[in-house]
């Protein structure tokens, strides 16, 4: 239903919102039927977004709490698992996930101040540093298949826990369990990461083509707490993975 | 506006405008975040016993709460729901870890 | 205008007003509805196909039971056989049942708004339940599963050579879809309330469904990944949760009674906000302690994630942690006494109607009762070591779920019958069905306590021959369930067509929802409603006076 005209004086976007249905009111294309006002929409779908970020995190918690106990059960194993991390690969990943929250916020700041290019160049950065991310990931990946680090029935776990120098053996079943969960969190991050990048494409294309304005960017700002989201995510999984375990 | 009088409880009347910083000050935190994760990276290497995972976790948690406070916009969101939405998140995430470990800690107590 | 009752010689159907019932006939109006009434028919039909789905699983265990011999099936089946009753009934019918039914209908209607925040989240919920019950249906059809509703592991990961994968992948969807309401339910409490309508002023229906609402969204999560780590130890033969890898059963148990214990208090709290609708309009009073019923919803909600591992205080959890699970169990009576006692005191002195949503809501507060003080013997730990894994856990959670849920559900649907159809039920077959619901209630679960208490263990398919008369009892009790449940569908179905014409408040009842037409319109309200009053206000509704509508 595209031809609905904007009420003159009012500020509505130029184009209509994706599927934006109007029954009645149509003086903001962007504004759905059973909201008072644009105001109380934003509020509403923002309020939403915050509340499936609280379930993303209960979501991730479920795994963290695994990995926290198993942690504190199979001490020596997970840290010897953890060692067997390329805790460089993990350190540039972080930062890359950083530099792309910043261009988010960026992007959305550019939404705010209806600068349209610059959104769009924002959100298409994101997305590159987002893929960075992945290739990354991939090649941590690869190297896990080469060591025999992939949990399964080629699994093969002959190195040693190095406690300070101390050279203590460890149950490959044990360690087995760490690789499980570090596949099963950064599989499912960067399966977050993936529908990001979907995301941010899609967006980019809304972007281009004029579907927001500095009145109506709702997507934009839902779009970037999610990507953050994600960010945090990782914020957590580097030290937990990588790094606590280098030294006891 | 249809509805004229739609501004009763103060839940719905507060505007949700988050204070915009100039894009200096996001990249400005976000070099700050930059710094940090070069920091934990480094500390790893360093030995502090016992403290090793606690400064690793503590850097983590100055970092998501960067990143909670100024690029998700909590801080300086009129209105409190926003943050007391997210407190809850991670009040609830601690309730699992800790109840569940207070099984697993005590396991061997005789 | 939009209250006028409509005139009783016209079925609803053939006046000229649009109401959500007749505005669109097509298949199409109703599949790609976005309006929160008809999503709300939609789980009604779903929902009760799933009951009595679930239902007849119920009966094949009864009739097993009725003798010491496993004589009707096999072993191996009646695992299926449990284990299908325990899903259809847990997922897809106690935990949407009142929430996705009377909460969708009634929640927007009840705080002034024109719909959920977010309806085409509302529909893709509906679709989400359809696709984890096509799916469920499938893996049904193939066989079943045998793990018992709980997924326990190791079993379902290494030894059930079951289709467990695709029963915890329905399990999974279905969560989301109840996820999905709760984020609708939180977001439309908060933002879409009419001018006027404060926290202080909601009704507790509302407050109930917060709580519940807070409840999917922490919890369900959790029990999502869960069932994910789960079929990922299946497929790749992981041990996650397998003791000979490393794993530990024990964390599964964690995760999962972390939301199915919370779980219990999605299928009650909104009943429970059902029962202050009905005993506050039959009792004609302002619900004694209004805030406190109120906030002891959200004290069930917060408190009920404290006290999970009382399911697992003989699977070898350590023993200090159990004192305090224990004593954490017991902090949940404290609310849910808050809600009982204020109910009583809301009857005490009340001007009171026995129509048939209050015969199930003084259903509700005794079968509630025994199934809550039941709970508190099995949160002690020292008979929680006797009677675990009997029939009188069995019996204490039926008392609660079924006493309580479909109680609650029964008596609303009998008390917005009018609102959601704008028919009349027929009141006399409908005080039966409720006699027959109570009578062959407590016939069927009660004698279950006695066989839990002298050792009958849960989940056997033969029982040593001294056992037979309680469960004759039983299996008999079942039956009469049956007919009370089943004389509803038919009475209500007849309704629709020959029941007499309801008019926009057929009770004289308090409440945003009867102040418009039944059945409502479209978008609920002509005008929105500005609310000058506070909740319950029954002492100043005169007799007879509220049908007229409130003139804006």
């Amino acid at each position: 239903m595209h031809n609905s005209p904007a009420t003159p004086g009012s500020t509505a976007a130029q184009t209509v919102a994706p599927a934006a249905t109007m029954d009645h009111e149509a003086f903001n294309p962007a504004l759905r039927h059973h909201f008072a006002d644009a105001q109380q929409q934003k509020n509403a779908a923002s309020l939403g977004m915050w509340l499936f970020i609280v379930t993303e995190i209960m979501f991730f918690g479920g795994m963290f709490c695994a990995y926290l106990i198993y942690r504190v059960a199979h001490f020596n194993a997970f840290a010897a698992g953890s060692q067997q991390l390329n805790i460089w690969l993990g350190a540039v990943n972080t930062a890359v996930l950083i530099v792309s929250s910043v261009t988010v916020v960026l992007a959305v700041k550019a939404a705010e101040s209806g600068k349209r290019k610059v959104l769009v160049g924002y959100l298409v950065v994101t997305v590159l540093l987002g893929l960075t991310f992945l290739v990354i990931k991939g090649f941590e990946y690869a190297e896990k298949f080469e060591k025999h680090h992939v949990p399964g029935p080629t699994f093969n776990f002959t190195e040693k826990f190095d406690d300070n120098g101390k050279q203590i053996p460890v149950n490959p079943k044990e360690a087995e369990l760490f690789f499980s969960l570090y596949f099963a969190m950064t599989g499912m991050h960067a399966l977050h990461m993936i529908i990001g990048c979907g995301l941010f494409t899609g967006l980019a294309i809304m972007a281009w083509k004029g579907h927001f304005t500095s009145d109506y960017f709702t997507p934009i700002e839902n779009g970037g707490l999610y990507w953050h989201l994600v960010d945090i995510i990782w914020i957590y999984l580097f030290p937990l993975l990588y790094l606590i375990s280098r030294h006891t | 506006m249809a509805e004229p009088e739609h501004n009763v409880d103060p839940d719905l009347t507060i505007e949700h405008e988050h204070t915009t910083h100039s894009n200096a000050f996001y990249i400005a935190i976000g070099a700050i975040l930059l710094v940090l994760t070069v920091t934990t990276a480094a500390v790893a290497f360093v030995n502090l016993g016992p403290f090793n995972p606690v400064v690793a976790l503590l850097i983590a948690t100055i970092k998501a709460t960067l990143v909670v406070l100024f690029f998700m916009h909590v801080k300086g969101a009129s209105e409190k729901l926003t943050g007391a939405v997210v407190v809850s998140g991670f009040f609830f995430l601690a309730i699992l870890l800790s109840l569940s470990l207070a099984d697993y800690l005590t396991r061997n107590w005789r | 205008m939009a209250t006028t009752s409509i005139p009783a010689s016209q079925a609803p159907g053939s006046t000229t007003k649009l109401n959500y019932l007749n505005n669109g006939h097509t298949l199409r109006s109703w599949l790609l509805t976005t309006d929160h009434k008809r999503i709300a028919l939609l789980y009604l039909l779903s929902v009760t196909a799933f009951f009595f789905l679930g239902g007849f699983f119920a009966m094949l265990i009864r009739l097993e039971l009725l003798t010491p011999e496993g004589d009707l099936m096999q072993a191996d089946t009646y695992n299926k056989v449990f284990t299908m009753h325990g899903m259809i009934m847990v997922f897809f019918f106690l935990i949407p049942v009142v929430p996705a039914v009377l909460g969708n209908f009634l929640v927007p209607l009840m705080v002034g708004a024109k719909d959920l925040a977010f309806p085409r989240i509302n529909l893709l919920s509906w679709y989400l339940y359809v696709i984890a019950g096509a799916l469920f249906l499938h893996c049904m059809l193939n066989g079943g599963v045998d793990t018992g509703w709980t997924f326990y592991t190791p079993y379902s990961t290494a030894a059930s050579n079951t289709n467990v994968i695709e029963a915890g992948l329905a399990v999974f969807i279905v969560g989301f879809s109840s996820i999905f309401t709760g984020l609708n339910f939180i977001v439309t409490i908060h933002r879409m309330r009419a001018p006027g309508l404060t926290w202080s002023r909601l009704p507790l229906f509302i407050w109930a469904h917060y709580a519940t609402s807070l409840i999917m969204i922490l919890g369900t999560p959790v029990v999502a990944i869960t069932i994910v780590l789960v079929a990922v130890e299946r497929v790749f033969h992981l041990g996650i949760f397998d003791p000979r890898l490393g794993g530990d059963p024990l964390l599964f148990q964690h995760l999962f009674w972390f939301y199915s214990h919370p779980a219990v208090y999605i299928m009650i709290l909104p009943s429970m906000g059902v029962i202050s609708e009905l005993i506050t309009c039959f009792s004609r009073k302002r619900v004694f302690g209004y805030k406190f019923v109120a906030l002891s919803s959200i004290a069930i909600a917060v408190i009920g994630f404290l006290v999970w591992a009382h399911h697992m205080f003989v699977a070898g959890i350590s023993l200090y942690a159990a004192m305090v699970f224990s004593f954490l169990t017991f902090l949940v009576g404290v609310p849910s006494a808050v809600k009982v006692f204020n109910w009583t005191a809301t009857l005490y002195k009340g001007s009171i109607t026995y129509a048939t949503p209050m015969l199930y809501a003084f259903g509700f507060i005794g079968l509630f009762t025994i199934g809550g003080l039941t709970g508190l013997f099995l949160g002690t730990l020292g008979i929680d070591v006797h009677v675990t894994d009997t029939y009188f856990v069995v019996a204490h959670f039926h008392y609660v779920m079924v006493g309580g849920v479909v109680m609650g559900f029964l008596g609303g649907m009998h008390f917005w019958w009018p609102k959601i159809t704008g028919r009349m039920y027929p009141e006399y077959w409908a005080r039966l069905s409720a006699l027959l619901v109570f009578v062959g209630f407590n016939l069927t679960f009660f004698p279950q306590f006695v066989l839990g208490y002298v050792g009958m263990p849960r989940r056997y398919w033969q029982y040593p021959p001294e056992f037979q008369v309680l469960n004759v009892l039983s299996t008999a009790g079942a039956s009469v369930l049956a007919v009370g449940y089943i004389l509803p569908m038919i009475y209500f179905l007849w309704s629709l067509r020959y029941g007499p014409i309801a008019d926009a408040n057929p009770w004289n009842a308090a409440g945003l929802e009867w102040q418009t037409a039944s059945p409502p319109p479209t978008f609920n309200f002509d005008q929105t409603p500005v609310v000058t009053w506070e909740a319950y206000n029954y002492d100043e509704i005169p007799e007879k006076e509220l049908e007229a509508p409130v003139a804006q």
